[in-house]
């Protein structure tokens, strides 16, 4: 899919963090291989730290904490917003949506749109895109759009393959409309049949969560896990990104006549950095553009590694001038897609620690 | 060869490498491994293999591995 937004603008972003920050070093015994073995992917791979929210911590207390730390800066005023989207593989229930938790937390207007997303890696994305659509439709509202994973939750920490990797955190942008913004380009893919590539058999309908779901068993691969953990076979999708995400940039590019070089920032989904410096040698992008650090700051916390990504690195930047960005995402679904914006002149762009 | 045997026996070292003839398939090694070993040889023939070639059957026999460093040469 491809679509051309006019006269649309993110105007700030929040990250949200959880306290804990558990070390790598610190986990290499919870892995059935040997020490050696799994201390040399630590470099490769980008293992150093990462955060882990708390066992009674739910999705919707980070987007409260956020939302909270908002509205008492003033960065935004409850009579502003028009929409809350939510954008989460980690809801606090099937029912009630998190958008509605939020909603009736801040008591906001009958008349405020409530929706929440299940996506994954292109979380971002499509929550953009979402807001884009809704903004037509919204005159001087805004879209508050919060992405928000926890997954750290479901993912078992015997599993070498996964866990060092999965991160929690949450993310607030507000975006609105503005007659003086140029265009956003965005593509958007799917191939639905090689989904299983990304996981979590178990907790769904089609196959409830039980006591048989729940225990633990060693693997073909040498790691622990049992249906209700989150797996990612990352052979699988490793491939699936090297095979789809650099003909994507360069067809757009060239469909846009844009330059590699005309890109200030390749501000893409934070697997890990093995997998980063691929891509970028693929695409033909120096790294200095394209960051590789958050696995290594934060972990990959799915749908919202893409504002990590932006505050961590540019923060500051963003709130003083405009640059020409090139993000992109691809994972869960299988999903992977891009957009091309002006980012910057912020309203505020910054991270900040919870409790939670 | 001698080289991608000795990386390899770095690697896994309670294997025997010369015993299979399909490291993949016989579980000698993973994908984590792949990318162990591709770091290190990235490291040692000063090379840098592209994405599209982190596959497999690159790394399932060690003359394919040595014939994935001849084409980075």
């Amino acid at each position: 899919m491809k679509i051309k937004f006019s006269e649309k603008k993110i105007t700030g972003i929040l990250g949200v963090l959880p306290e804990k920050e558990s070390m790598f070093d610190d986990e290499v015994g919870n892995y059935s291989f040997p020490e050696r073995q799994t201390m040399r992917l630590k470099k490769v791979m980008g293992f150093e730290k990462h955060r882990l929210s708390k066992e009674e911590s739910t999705a919707s207390d980070f987007c409260i904490y956020g939302m909270s730390y908002l509205l008492e800066g003033k960065k935004i005023r409850k009579e502003e917003i028009g929409a809350i989207i939510v954008v989460t593989l980690s809801p606090d229930y099937f029912v009630p949506h998190i958008s509605n938790i939020i909603h009736g937390h801040f008591q906001l207007n009958e008349d405020v749109l409530c929706m929440d997303i299940s996506q994954g890696c292109c979380g971002y994305l499509l929550g953009l895109m979402q807001s884009f659509m809704l903004l037509d439709y919204m005159k001087d509202k805004k879209i508050v759009l919060f992405n928000v994973d926890i997954l750290s939750k479901k993912v078992s920490k015997h599993d070498r393959n996964d866990f060092p990797l999965v991160g929690d955190a949450a993310s607030i942008t507000i975006v609105e409309n503005d007659v003086a913004e140029k265009d956003i380009d965005f593509r958007i893919f799917t191939n639905g049949k090689d989904r299983d590539a990304l996981i979590i058999p178990a907790g769904g309908f089609a196959m409830p969560s039980n006591l048989e779901t729940s225990v633990m068993k060693k693997t073909d691969d040498g790691n622990e896990r049992c249906l209700d953990n989150l797996h990612m076979d990352g052979a699988e999708v490793f491939s699936f990104v090297q095979t789809k995400v650099p003909p994507m940039i360069d067809e757009t590019f060239k469909e846009l006549n844009i330059q590699k070089d005309d890109i200030d920032y390749y501000l893409f989904h934070q697997p890990n950095k093995f997998m980063l410096k691929k891509l970028a040698d693929k695409i033909g992008v120096p790294h200095e553009k394209l960051f590789m650090n958050v696995v290594e700051n934060y972990g990959n916390p799915s749908g919202v590694s893409i504002p990590i990504n932006i505050i961590h690195n540019l923060g500051k930047e963003m709130t003083e001038k405009k640059s020409k960005c090139c993000l992109s995402a691809f994972g869960s679904g299988l999903t992977w897609g891009m957009m091309l914006l002006e980012l910057g002149h912020l309203d505020f762009c910054e991270m900040i620690e919870s409790d939670l | 060869m001698e080289k991608i045997l000795e990386i390899l026996h770095e690697i896994r070292p309670e294997f025997d490498f010369g015993e299979s003839d399909n490291y993949i398939e016989d579980g000698l090694l993973d994908s984590f491994d792949i990318v162990s070993l591709i770091s290190i040889i990235e490291e040692t023939y000063n090379i840098n293999i592209d994405g599209l070639d982190v596959i497999p059957e690159n790394f399932a026999t060690c003359s394919a591995i040595a014939s994935l460093v001849e084409k980075y040469k």
